[in-house]
């Protein structure tokens, strides 16, 4: 453990225990995601995502403090590394490895030299050379985020790879259905829009089947991806069908491309059928929470009056992100965590 | 003078087989096989090959040669030399170079620096429509003159059926087939792998298998319509099988070739977005891997080819969106498939030889694939025992694009006899 952990650990008891137990896990050899990066969902275990939740929790007051700032991570860097325009992920990671006073460096496509033709392997040599401890990463691309791990002893977090993966959106929304659910079990959770381009969409299936959570599948068939119901959700066309049982309503945001794409025919016949207004709400048997990664669109997958309103979570998702976020960094920057030291 | 003595002969054009004799003479032609041949000449080359594999050279009907335009990727020279190393002495190139073989002159130039390599066979195959980009018709007719054996727009397909018709109606004049690379480029849109249950896990574009069906199945019925020779190459798909049975069945002259890579590999070697495993048609999943073995054992494929599609190994390090498709096989094909195919007993060597030699011989219409007694000596000895580890960074090819990289395989080429001459001996290119 080193000094920095150990001053922290001083300021935050909560931490204390973590620290220990994360010290026996780590003789237990099955070190999965502290070994190197966080890039799937999918191979992760579910104790893996069990730690990282808990640790989050400990971190969540850390926000109502009056000087947001632990020295977790002092002393180390942490590129934010977005080949694709995005602000509130990007917002969160800084804010998050700020908060744990990390060096942040971000570096979007407009000022990057992707533009100018260099390769994406060299631009992790660079960064590696520039001494880049973490490399949090997003690419249209899905696999970049494993392309970039392998040119350096770095640790990579995955922002959003294509319609591959986007797992720190998938903690936060466990940790924020946890938090107000107690547990994850046996939950059914209705994930509605586009799929097949959503990495949010396959990241949560993979966490929520893991967890133990029902996962149920909503949307036109055009935007279904082949075989989906082999990953083990139960795919229905017409939001009726779920309306028994679904404890979260999860939606999607639909891109303007599918329109353009001919996926659906307008955007007034997919809210139609796929929108979700307060009086659709109403038609649920159970009380629904509802989640969005946003940006939303208003008026299209959600309307005003919903968005606005008491069920729903998205506000607490984005605050959520920052204290997942935290959780990860920590985690994975830890002393002794690397690569070559797995062996 | 060369005199192999007391190989076992594989030899399915003539359905020779047995320990026997074969002598070569000064002309590069074989002279005489049987029993105890003695040579009373001075000089003769006199090689033991018992207890190895006599074959005719192998033919690879499909690869791709990148000259002229991209010789950093390969060029004929380094593809001549790692065909000869594999043990093929006849390929066919593919028409998809900078410029396109789309002229008598670019073809000429092809078969001279071919010729100045002096490694085996090599043939070249026509575009069909000028540059490739499926509106006009090639000049077909003057590149026949300058010897192409087929046409085709590998790579993509003529996405208009009215030129397709249009070419297939022309080319019946030369009695030369159109090799179709069966893809929609609606469906095939902007995917990158078979979609399925892989593409899904890990959120990659896909590419229906039906992109390729519903080209294979336009495509012979426009056999039917024409009477002309259509040849499916590196054909894939479960569906595109059934279309070619019943064309053969039919009688219409439809063939077609698969790959070793989509007999041995399926789209779980996508998973950890290996970019050598990026190809087109893309790798299938089981059911269509079953699909084509089965093709095979019944006869229905007249032969496997390659595909050997080299690119320079910074193309490859890229995401594997932006990776361009193909991978390089010739140094590969033959060890690949005994492995795969032959010891696990899906194949006799018999049967694997002939989808290698007689098989797209015919297909072509070439003089090659044959062991018989006036045939150019075009000869491959194999030893089926060797076990060795596959390395592509002492391949002969530029491309180090293969997937197969640490697999452990069986058989080894021996020697590689092409017009007489040795020009490969234990995998060195003399």
């Amino acid at each position: 453990m080193s000094a920095t952990t150990g001053e922290y650990i001083k300021t935050t008891p909560a931490i204390k225990d973590r620290s220990v137990e994360a010290g026996t896990e780590k003789s237990r050899g099955g070190d999965h995601i502290m070994d190197k990066d966080l890039i799937r969902i999918r191979t992760l275990d579910k104790e893996d995502i069990v730690r990282i939740l808990d640790q989050a929790e400990s971190f969540y007051e850390i926000l109502d403090r009056p000087i947001r700032k632990v020295p977790a991570l002092r002393g180390k860097i942490v590129v934010n590394l977005f080949f694709e325009p995005s602000t509130r992920t990007r917002t969160s990671f800084e804010l998050a490895a700020k908060t744990l006073s990390a060096d942040v460096v971000n570096i979007a496509t407009k000022v990057s030299s992707a533009v100018k033709g260099e390769s994406i392997k060299d631009t992790a040599l660079t960064l590696k050379s520039l001494g880049a401890n973490i490399i949090i990463v997003r690419h249209s691309h899905p696999g970049v985020p494993e392309l970039i791990s392998k040119q350096g002893d770095f640790k990579v977090i995955n922002a959003g790879d294509g319609w591959g993966e986007h797992p720190t959106q998938s903690l936060l929304d466990l940790f924020t259905i946890r938090r107000k659910m107690g547990s994850l079990k046996d939950l059914h959770v209705t994930i509605m829009g586009d799929i097949t381009h959503s990495r949010v969409a396959r990241s949560n299936i993979y966490a929520l089947t893991k967890m133990g959570a029902h996962v149920h599948i909503v949307a036109p068939p055009t935007l279904v991806p082949a075989c989906l119901e082999k990953l083990g959700v139960k795919v229905h066309y017409h939001i009726e069908e779920v309306m028994e049982y679904t404890d979260i309503l999860y939606l999607l945001r639909i891109q303007m491309e599918r329109l353009e794409q001919s996926f659906f025919p307008s955007l007034r016949e997919y809210a139609q059928f796929f929108g979700v207004n307060a009086k659709r709400l109403e038609q649920f048997s159970k009380e629904v929470m509802v989640m969005h990664p946003g940006p939303i669109n208003r008026g299209v997958e959600i309307s005003h009056d919903v968005a606005d309103g008491m069920d729903t979570y998205i506000e607490e998702q984005v605050r959520n992100g920052v204290v997942v976020r935290m959780a990860i960094l920590y985690l994975i920057s830890r002393e002794g965590a690397g690569r070559h030291d797995v062996a | 003078m060369m005199l192999l003595k007391g190989g076992d002969i594989i030899d399915p054009s003539g359905g020779l087989s047995g320990v026997a004799d074969i002598l070569i003479n000064e002309e590069g032609f074989i002279e005489n096989i049987g029993q105890d041949i003695e040579t009373d000449e001075e000089d003769a080359l006199i090689i033991d090959v018992s207890g190895l594999k006599v074959m005719p050279g192998l033919v690879d009907m499909h690869v791709h040669l990148r000259e002229p335009g991209y010789e950093y990727k390969e060029n004929i020279d380094t593809g001549l030399k790692a065909a000869a190393a594999g043990g093929f002495t006849t390929i066919v190139c593919m028409p998809n170079t900078s410029p396109v073989v789309d002229t008598r002159s670019t073809v000429r130039f092809i078969k001279e620096r071919a010729g100045a390599a002096g490694l085996g066979n090599l043939y070249v195959a026509g575009a069909a429509s000028k540059g490739l980009e499926g509106r006009d018709m090639a000049e077909i007719g003057d590149m026949v003159a300058e010897g192409i054996v087929a046409v085709t727009d590998d790579g993509k397909s003529i996405a208009d059926a009215s030129l397709m018709r249009r070419v297939l109606e022309y080319i019946k004049m030369f009695d030369i087939p159109f090799m179709v690379h069966a893809e929609s480029p609606e469906l095939a849109g902007a995917g990158v792998m078979h979609e399925g249950l892989v593409a899904t896990t890990i959120g990659m574009p896909g590419i229906p298998a039906q992109a390729e069906s519903v080209i294979v199945a336009r495509d012979i019925e426009l056999a039917e319509l024409t009477g002309s020779r259509v040849h499916i190459t590196h054909l894939s798909t479960e569906s595109s099988l059934d279309y070619v049975r019943r064309a053969k069945a039919k009688g219409l002259k439809v063939t077609c070739d698969v790959t070793p890579h989509h007999l041995t590999m399926t789209d779980d070697a996508v998973m950890g977005f290996d970019t050598n495993t990026k190809v087109n048609p893309p790798l299938r999943p089981q059911r269509h891997v079953d699909a084509v073995i089965k093709g095979l054992q019944e006869g229905v494929i007249d032969a496997i080819a390659s595909d050997h599609a080299p690119h320079a190994v910074h193309e490859k390090e890229s995401s594997y969106i932006e990776a361009p498709f193909g991978m390089i096989g010739l140094e590969t094909s033959l060890a690949v498939l005994i492995t795969r195919l032959v010891r696990t007993g899906i194949l006799t060597l018999e049967q694997l030889v002939a989808k290698l030699t007689i098989g797209p011989a015919d297909v072509l219409g070439l003089d090659a694939g044959r062991l018989e007694v006036g045939a150019p000596a075009d000869i491959t000895v194999v030893d089926p025992d060797v076990m060795w580890t596959i390395d592509p960074n002492i391949f002969y090819s530029l491309g180090r694009n293969c997937p197969y990289a640490g697999w452990e395989v069986g058989g080894k080429v021996k020697y590689t006899i092409a017009g007489g001459k040795i020009i490969a001996k234990n995998g060195v290119v003399e």
